[in-house]
């Protein structure tokens, strides 16, 4: 299911992680608990890269954190390069993260606003033992021209003196600094406006094909994340209910879950300039201090059935490399008819959604 | 100013000469004095809207699309310099006394801005909030108001609305807050609302939601609406007719049927080319421009995206008028783009409708 060759040892390899934060219930009562991811397992090959898609509370940055082990998951296995990173201590952990470094959604608030350019993208150098002063300024040069500004011009300069796009490069320049294995790009083009985002995601594909990167890429953006991934999962409410090859989970999505997501996207043919209107899944997202029994998804689901309210959904690989769990998956089997072709329309009459011409007012 | 920009901007030659538009824009001006600085943040915009139709302003930050709708509400402080006409059912809204423009705001035209969290107050109850704006607006009973605001609750679906009237908003989800500031901004029977970025914040589901309760609002109540957005996407689906901004300027408008398939100005284009969309194929490469927008301070003299772009000549260091070179398409640029190859536009019709309707 990855892309990694025989005998190697996966990029990263993620073992059913739990990670639970205690919080205080409706009401004020002590002890509620949110599950923010449950048992979550997938690999990385090196290399790839791997979308994560899902709404506001699906546990996406959670899981990023708890890979990089901040803080630490309360249960499960993170191997990064064949090392469980579980049961490194402080010192070991430290050293492990060398290799796998973050790029935040707030290009401003990730760089501290007194020093300057050439002093940031420096610190990750010295903190890891980089020892000449010449051979730092050298590699600091080198990362300012590999983001593409002109060290004559912004070495000097502080934060507050770059636009979103260019502090965003800062970031991205200080997380390739130690040559990194793996990147998590957490919201990373978020905060930018399309054309600078569009330059920024160039940079990150540019990089990745001269330095052989991985991303761990996460967004709430679809389209963002097919644009750039390998492959995606789609998180909801701290589970996996989909993971595959990109432009496959895309054309023809298993979960109810992926389809309506991809339903909620206003669409724009680029070459005709039609539009489709979304159509988005009624209803609000289940609380993950509460989450229903069973399949998560089942308040929402318009397959919905009694099956899914008492046995939670394995995740089954039902195509190569195309996994999801949920008891009445759509566009399956693979030969089941227009669904499995013609896409959103065939899907939404199989899904059952309404119309939105056929709401009425109370 | 040109005798173009002073004819009336409609996508149907006829209705120019008909009904009134509901809002008119012409050539707005808006400067601020920002640390001895002028700022020269919306320079010459014009835009026509009708009862009941949906308009949607696109453009980057700093592209003065916020600021040219709060200045149509009086709410720029009192440092902004501000200049052009800007008609709502024939009233001029520019220079208008401060009383007046606080009778009309909420009645006339309401305002639901991105953040739904900062426009509610976090300690007062949601019915209350709803109540108060009912009662400014009508000076009716506490009680009938009350009812007044579950009924509205109602209309912008917010479940279970008879409990959540006396819930805070830190009980509410981000979209269930939306349409909570949606139903005060509705209070007051606006005839035009202006939704900026409002559904920027919210998931890809409950944008959906939140945009599906537009339309509703906006078919059911006759209610005009702008649409501030920097998503072309979700511009195309919805609104009826397309402004797109750059520092400060209208550079085109058209029905939005006509617009995505018949992209003019350079800039729509690369707009168009930059935002990744599910009909395009992983890794394919953006086309990208080089630069950024002008800092508003300083914009460049004649068009202002020339230095970015590829097809500016000597000619465009003189500003191209923003005139109707098309039926019922607007563009300011003296190299505007042919139609791409395969590229049908849905029929290309110059009056068409939304593309979706």
């Amino acid at each position: 299911m990855t892309e990694t060759r025989a005998g190697d040892t996966p990029l990263l390899e993620v073992c059913d992680i739990v990670q639970e934060f205690a919080v205080r219930g409706p009401g004020g009562v002590k002890g509620a608990v949110v599950h923010a991811v449950s048992d979550v397992s997938f690999q990385m090959g090196r290399g790839e890269t791997l979308g994560v898609v899902g709404e506001t509370g699906s546990g996406k940055s959670t899981l990023a954190r708890s890979i990089i082990q901040a803080p630490r998951p309360k249960s499960g296995e993170v191997r990064f390069l064949g090392t469980d990173l579980m049961r490194l201590r402080r010192k070991a952990l430290v050293e492990a993260r060398r290799d796998m470094q973050m790029v935040y959604q707030d290009p401003f608030g990730s760089l501290n606003p007194r020093w300057r350019i050439a002093d940031l993208v420096e610190e990750p150098l010295l903190g890891y033992g980089v020892r000449s002063a010449a051979r730092r300024r050298e590699r600091v040069r080198e990362l300012l021209d590999l983001v593409g500004l002109d060290p004559g011009v912004f070495a000097g300069r502080r934060p507050y003196e770059l636009s979103g796009g260019q502090c965003q490069r800062v970031a991205i320049a200080r997380a390739i600094a130690l040559n990194p294995a793996l990147i998590v790009c957490d919201e990373a083009v978020a905060s930018l406006d399309v054309l600078i985002q569009a330059q920024v995601l160039n940079l990150f594909e540019r990089l990745r094909s001269e330095l052989g990167l991985s991303y761990l890429f996460i967004s709430h953006d679809l389209a963002l994340v097919k644009q750039i991934s390998d492959r995606v999962a789609v998180m909801h409410l701290g589970q996996l209910a989909e993971i595959g090859p990109s432009e496959e989970l895309y054309r023809r999505p298993m979960h109810p879950y992926t389809a309506a997501l991809l339903d909620s996207i206003p669409g724009l043919d680029p070459v005709t300039g039609e539009a489709r209107r979304p159509t988005p899944p009624q209803g609000e997202p289940p609380s993950p201090i509460d989450p229903p029994s069973g399949c998560r998804f089942r308040t929402r689901c318009p397959l919905a059935q009694a099956r899914c309210a008492e046995e939670r959904p394995a995740l089954r690989e039902l195509a190569p490399g195309h996994q999801v769990a949920c008891h009445f998956p759509l566009n399956f089997p693979l030969d089941a008819g227009p669904a499995a072709t013609t896409g959103t329309a065939a899907r939404r009459t199989d899904a059952g959604l309404t119309d939105p011409g056929d709401i009425s007012f109370p | 100013m040109t005798v173009e920009r002073d004819e009336v901007l409609t996508a149907d030659p006829a209705e120019r000469a008909g009904a009134a538009a509901l809002l008119e824009i012409r050539d707005l001006r808006i400067r601020f004095t920002r640390g001895g600085r002028r700022v020269h943040a919306v320079n010459g915009l014009s835009y026509r809207l009708d009862a009941g139709q949906m308009l949607a302003i696109i453009g980057e930050s700093g592209s003065g699309k916020s600021v040219s709708a709060r200045a149509l509400l009086g709410l720029l402080p009192s440092s902004a310099e501000v200049s052009g006409s800007a008609r709502f059912e024939g009233a001029e809204l520019i220079g208008m006394p401060e009383r007046e423009i606080r009778r009309r705001r909420g009645r006339d035209i309401a305002m639901v801005f991105q953040d739904p969290a900062r426009s509610l107050n976090p300690t007062m109850r949601i019915g209350a909030q709803i109540t108060e704006a009912i009662r400014a607006h009508s000076g009716i009973g506490r009680k009938e108001a009350g009812e007044r605001a579950v009924e509205l609750l109602k209309l912008v679906r917010l479940p279970a609305a008879e409990r959540r009237f006396h819930e805070y908003p830190h009980q509410l989800s981000g979209g269930m807050r939306q349409r909570v500031v949606i139903a005060i901004a509705l209070a007051g029977e606006p005839r035009l609302l202006i939704a900026d970025e409002a559904t920027t914040a919210l998931d890809v589901t409950t944008q959906a939601q939140i945009m599906q309760l537009l339309v509703e609002l906006q078919e059911r109540l006759g209610m005009a609406v702008v649409m501030i957005s920097h998503d072309l996407g979700l511009a195309a689906s919805y609104a009826q007719h397309v402004v797109v901004m750059y520092a400060g300027r209208a550079v085109e408008y058209a029905s939005a049927g006509r617009l995505f398939g018949h992209v003019r100005m350079p800039y729509t284009r690369a707009l168009l080319g930059a935002v990744p969309l599910l009909e395009r194929e992983p890794h394919a490469p953006l086309p990208v421009i080089s630069g950024q927008p002008p800092d508003p301070a300083a914009i460049p003299k004649g068009c202002a995206f020339r230095p970015r772009c590829a097809s500016a000549t000597g000619r465009c260091e003189q500003a191209p008028p923003f005139s109707e070179h098309e039926p019922g398409h607007w563009w300011a640029c003296w190299h505007p783009a042919e139609d791409p190859p395969g590229g049908s536009g849905g029929g290309g019709g110059g009056g068409e409708d939304g593309a979706t309707r």
